[in-house]
């Protein structure tokens, strides 16, 4: 029953969520069904939308498990975008700084400062909430505008490439210093970073004592203190983790799609890991699958514009929709059995009578 | 003058949650202007039968008569409408309000934009027939425990209830305040004025106020009768049905070793910021229960919080043997020190955690359930809370089910079984364990605390039941404002001072 429950909820919302959509695009002008067919070939009608799809699924995979690896803690984290932001800034900062150092330093130095950074941008914000009281999530969506602020200075100041005029940017790293693609496809190699750090946050909270110990202070706190547990200690590490993925995704942004600094860190991925985790339920095999899904409603949003003359936000509110859609869902968890049961009551009561 | 209350008739009443049929075939039939009362082990189905009285349950089968006419099932509303009113276990006033407007905001006609004074006018004038005062303007966060009571009490009246329930009022109250509130409903009764279904496992409280009894054993009905034909020994049959569990733990002599648990000049803070406990010292020696009485509210909460990890202390430490104690695991674990705090599931389960994993919360981290250093072994905590759960009779025994869905009973069971399993406990701090629980229940964890304290262990026990720190303690602390105020010996307690000082008259 429990179990049939959380995979029908998500799905029925998103069902749900569809209609709605569905009815905006009628009112736009569109044929509902059509644009659903056209986000289904964007997405996953060849070959070559896959690849597409991938390429976002990437840097979704890392910032979903931003805000699910701190909600086993049982704190809410949306400064994903803010960590992403920093993550791409430490990243080709360091790639700069090590460009005369063969490819395979520079892009390790570049995963650990753009991990320590984003780490530390989530950590410190949920250090916020746990020892001083303000909210991670007012805390986390401010240091996303701090975040931008700062990426903005950086590329139009000290950073500048002085030969990149209308976009300011970084200067770029050397083609051979950046992430490979798989060959023969434009998939690069940080999906597998994406896929491996969702594992990896499987076996932790689900076969660790240290993941034991998350849910203990995630479920109740008091309990946490009680049995010794070092509170504190745990939500500012799971942040860190959380972040550290979020920070990830910026490096793979900056070494293997942008190859430099840009506006384009700011590309939304971060909000959109938000969606990822609630739609996943907070659990890593989940965002593993639902970062595929929504990078395959990403990739299709030039399709939406193309083909049925949609305004280009149209995605954005698919996306917003199903967002609260899935908000929503959250609160009918367990009730469809106490509504079977008034069912069943109601029978009883009535051959009673 | 108020309508005379109705007559409440219950038959052949069941309700089932999943596949346990948690009242089976009951009825009840409550005559005008009578108390009764409602006996029964924990679990025994007492609270599923009143909700369904309530309308908050719709009972599976049978069927409510108010006055001889059904009652439409399944809707408090409706039973507000026939004068039917609960007080609950837990308060359901809202902190934050003053009693008056807690009182206004329980009408169910409350009109759009409210006439505060005519409001007052009535609620003075209502408050001049009351039998117990409270001062309308304080916030509910501010009273104490039996004040909360009363004011339940006094709102159920106030909405003219007629026919009023009390899910076990007096678990909060002092013995003083338990017999003040019932002797007033008792008075309100013999006027004709009121019906009253007491839900109870205090014999004292039945003999003492209760006209007739229906005693529930297992959901079922298990026996009925005036109280005048009765004797607790004959109740105590019905209830139990059976010889009761185990043979009371004997207290050895006391042989007071070496000073175990220390508390140092300790001070903290209440959540208001302000200070709760004022510089306590305490010493509980090996092999010794000290227990500490007072009424909630006396900063026993926050000494229990400082002590169990909960709330930081403002100064003062705590030493086990001398040496400094803080609440980490390494510590606790060195110390083997213990804790059973009141409210279980609030304060040391994690609701949505399943039984076995909460009875594990102590042991995770060690071998066999950490493996490679790291590895969390799951097979290893089902195994040991199947057997934890078939020691200490955790029902239902399943241990995957979330703890929060057990009855107080058996959260309280699943958590001792996690704190004193071990046998090699050496300080044990409990408080109120026994709060809400049938006197199976009690008597068990009693013998656990004794036994505890036989194999040598120093045991801290805060109560608000002085009965249960008479009975079991070897010395007896009362706390008052924060402050120990007096120490005495269950043999030389002198129940009159004892009573003053935890009024806080010294």
């Amino acid at each position: 029953m429990k179990r049939a429950e959380s995979i029908l909820i998500p799905f029925g919302a998103i069902a749900a969520g569809m209609i709605v959509f569905g009815i905006f695009c009628a009112l736009a002008g569109a044929n509902p069904l059509l644009v659903y067919a056209s986000l289904w070939k964007a997405g996953f009608g060849s070959w070559y939308s896959w690849q597409n799809t991938l390429v976002r699924a990437s840097p979704l995979l890392l910032c979903g498990l931003c805000t699910s690896l701190p909600a086993r803690a049982g704190i809410i984290v949306i400064g994903n975008e803010g960590a992403l932001v920093v993550g791409g800034l430490g990243a080709i900062s360091a790639g700069l700084a090590t460009l005369s150092m063969p490819p395979w330093f520079c892009l390790v130095t570049m995963g650990i400062a753009a991990m320590l950074c984003g780490g530390l941008w989530i950590a410190f914000s949920v250090a916020l909430q746990h020892y001083r009281g303000v909210s991670a999530v007012i805390s986390g969506l401010l240091l996303n505008y701090l975040a931008i602020a700062f990426m903005n200075q950086l590329i139009e100041g000290p950073l500048r490439d002085p030969s990149s005029l209308n976009n300011p940017a970084t200067y770029p790293l050397t083609p051979d210093h950046r992430l490979a693609y798989f060959s023969g496809t434009h998939v690069h190699h940080g999906i597998l970073f994406g896929v491996i750090a969702c594992l990896i946050a499987w076996i932790l909270v689900d076969r660790t004592t240290f993941g034991f110990s998350l849910k203990i202070s995630g479920g109740n706190v008091r309990t946490a203190q009680l049995v010794g547990l070092p509170v504190g200690k745990l939500v500012v590490i799971a942040g860190f983790l959380g972040g550290a993925c979020a920070g990830l995704a910026g490096m793979i942004e900056v070494a293997a799609v942008h190859g430099r600094g840009n506006e384009s860190l700011n590309a939304g991925y971060g909000y959109v890991g938000i969606l990822v985790a609630f739609l996943s339920r907070q659990s890593p095999l989940g965002v593993l699958v639902v970062s595929v899904m929504v990078g395959g409603l990403l990739a299709s949003g030039g399709m939406l514009q193309r083909a049925h003359d949609l305004p280009d936000a149209t995605i954005t509110v698919l996306q917003g929709i199903l967002f609260l859609f899935i908000l929503l869902s959250d609160t009918v968890y367990g009730r469809f059995r106490t509504r079977a049961h008034i069912n069943s009551g109601v029978k009883a009561n009535a051959v009673a009578v | 003058m108020r309508q005379p209350p109705p007559e409440i008739e219950a038959v052949g009443i069941s309700k089932i949650f999943g596949a346990l049929k948690v009242v089976d075939d009951v009825s009840l039939r409550l005559a005008p202007g009578t108390f009764h009362a409602l006996l029964g082990e924990n679990g025994a189905g007492k609270s599923t039968l009143v909700k369904c009285l309530m309308g908050v349950y719709q009972a599976d089968a049978g069927v409510v008569r108010v006055d001889g006419t059904p009652m439409h099932a399944g809707s408090p509303r409706e039973a507000r409408r026939h004068g039917i009113g609960m007080v609950f276990q837990h308060f359901t006033l809202i902190p934050s309000m003053t009693v008056a407007e807690n009182l206004v905001l329980a009408r169910p006609d409350l009109p759009l934009i409210i006439d505060w004074k005519a409001e007052f006018t009535r609620l003075r004038d209502f408050l001049k027939q009351a039998p117990f005062q409270v001062d309308l303007e304080s916030h509910i966060a501010n009273l104490s425990a039996g004040q909360k009571q009363k004011v339940e009490i006094l709102k159920e009246l106030y909405l003219e209830t007629r026919f009023l329930i009390l899910d076990e009022p007096t678990s909060v109250l002092t013995p003083q305040e338990a017999d003040e509130v019932l002797g007033f409903l008792r008075r309100l009764v013999e006027a004709g004025e009121l019906s009253v279904l007491l839900i109870t496992h205090k014999f004292r409280e039945v003999m003492a106020f209760c006209d007739s009894v229906t005693v529930l054993r297992r959901g079922r009905f298990a026996g009925a009768g005036r109280v005048t034909a009765l004797d607790p020994e004959r109740m105590a049959a019905m209830m139990m049905g059976e010889a009761p569990e185990g043979r009371r733990v004997d207290k050895v002599p006391a042989k007071r070793g070496a000073a175990l648990l220390q508390l140092h000049a300790l001070r903290a803070m209440d959540d208001n910021g302000l200070e709760a406990v004022h510089g306590i010292d305490l010493t509980v020696h090996e092999g010794e229960i000290v227990g500490i009485a007072g009424v909630s509210g006396n900063g026993q909460k926050e000494l229990l919080e400082v002590i169990a990890g909960q709330r930081a202390a403002t100064s003062g430490h705590i030493t086990v043997s001398g040496e400094l104690h803080l609440p980490t695991r390494a510590l606790l674990r060195k110390h083997r020190f213990f804790v059973l705090p009141e409210e279980p599931l609030r304060n040391a389960a994690v609701p949505r955690m399943s039984v076995a994993e909460n009875i594990a919360l102590r042991v995770f981290d060690k071998p066999p359930f950490r493996e490679a250093g790291f590895l969390l072994n799951r097979a290893s905590i089902v195994n040991f809370g199947r057997d934890m759960i078939q020691k200490f009779s955790v029902r239902p025994p399943q241990g995957d089910a979330p703890i929060g869905d057990l009855s107080g009973g058996n959260v309280q069971r699943a958590i001792l079984s996690r704190e004193l399993s071990s046998g090699e406990v050496r300080v044990l701090v409990a408080a109120n364990p026994c709060f809400g629980l049938d006197f199976k229940a009690v008597d068990f964890i009693h013998d656990r605390l004794i036994e505890t304290r036989n194999r040598g262990a120093a045991v801290l026990l805060v109560s608000e039941d002085l009965d249960e720190l008479l009975e079991i303690a070897d010395r007896i602390y009362v706390i008052s404002g924060g402050n120990l105020v007096h120490e005495t010996t269950p043999v030389d307690a002198d129940l009159a001072v004892i009573g003053r000082q935890m009024a806080g008259s010294h």
